[in-house]
């Protein structure tokens, strides 16, 4: 299926956030995601599902200044 | 208009700042902590738009790998603590305002002391251990908690600790964020100046009380791309 990450097109055969992150391999720490602009907390990744045209924003943690 | 309105004419015909969010401006009290890549645009826009008190806190000095994007220095002042230069830089461009320079660091022994006097705290911070520290502080004193943070050409700003948000949203393991590796320091100057300066805008929006200010939203900025988001961090927004 076809989902959206930062506005690129992405296929996966992920159904779930947390399903998408291990695909991605996705670091353990320093990665927010976003479905449809609402933050959706890291613990709450394994019961949060993704289906076709999902938009997801993925956001570095970032600690400079 | 008098001699002291007249610097600020062009930002008074604005309707959202007039002559009242003059005034506003003129009594608001902004806490700045950390005067480097991000404090040095929110330092001088705030100054320059008449916020009647700043308070500058940092124990850093002036490095020569600072200055492509610390616009508050010079040559001049490398080696030098940040913040008297930083005052006395803030001053030179507008006489009528209150800076106030702390030489030290935020730490849990005087952050409620320093915070106390202030409406606002700015984030001009390079770690996350500081920024737990002010969000908590800002939390429990029912201060407005002005977030930036770059990495590289990346960016974000929220406003936290005025809505349901916190620091504690966005990163809500402490122990797992502080013990991340350190991202490197690799950055360009335009990113603390376009980022800073959202801050910048931020702090006017809540003292002036105009548009839409980021309160428990997240706004991102990728700078290879110009991809920008904003991202809600509480069912309220």
């Amino acid at each position: 299926m076809e989902i959206t990450i930062n506005n690129k097109p992405v296929t996966t055969a992920a159904t779930t956030l947390s399903g998408l992150a291990a695909e991605m391999a996705l670091p353990a720490k320093g990665i927010a995601i976003a479905i449809n602009n609402k933050m959706i907390p890291r613990t709450e990744w394994e019961v949060t599902d993704i289906s076709e045209g999902t938009h997801l924003v993925m956001i570095k943690a970032a600690c400079g200044g | 208009m008098n001699a002291q309105m007249e610097r600020y004419e062009r930002q008074v015909m604005l309707d959202e700042i007039g002559e009242e969010g003059q005034c506003l401006l003129q009594k608001a009290r902004v806490l700045i902590v950390g005067v480097g890549g991000l404090g040095s645009p929110i330092a001088i826009y705030l100054a320059g738009a008449g916020v009647g008190t700043i308070g500058l806190m940092d124990d850093d000095t002036v490095s020569l790998t600072n200055l492509h994007r610390q616009v508050l220095y010079t040559e001049k002042e490398v080696g030098q603590p940040k913040v008297f230069h930083a005052r006395e830089r803030l001053l030179s461009m507008n006489s009528s305002i209150n800076v106030q320079a702390y030489n030290e660091r935020l730490t849990k022994k005087n952050a409620q002391d320093r915070v106390a006097d202030y409406d606002f705290v700015v984030d001009g911070t390079d770690n996350f251990a500081t920024r737990y520290l002010i969000s908590d502080t800002c939390a429990a004193m029912g201060k407005p908690y002005i977030y930036g943070a770059i990495c590289g050409l990346e960016g974000q700003v929220g406003v936290l600790c005025a809505g349901s948000a916190t620091y504690r949203t966005l990163h809500p393991d402490e122990e797992d964020t502080l013990g991340m590796p350190h991202p490197g320091r690799q950055v360009v100057g335009v990113t603390p100046a376009i980022v800073g300066s959202v801050q910048a805008s931020q702090v006017l929006q809540l003292i002036c009380h105009y548009g839409e200010p980021l309160i428990d939203q997240l706004w991102t900025i990728d700078l290879r791309t110009m991809q920008s988001f904003i991202i809600k961090l509480s069912e309220h927004v």
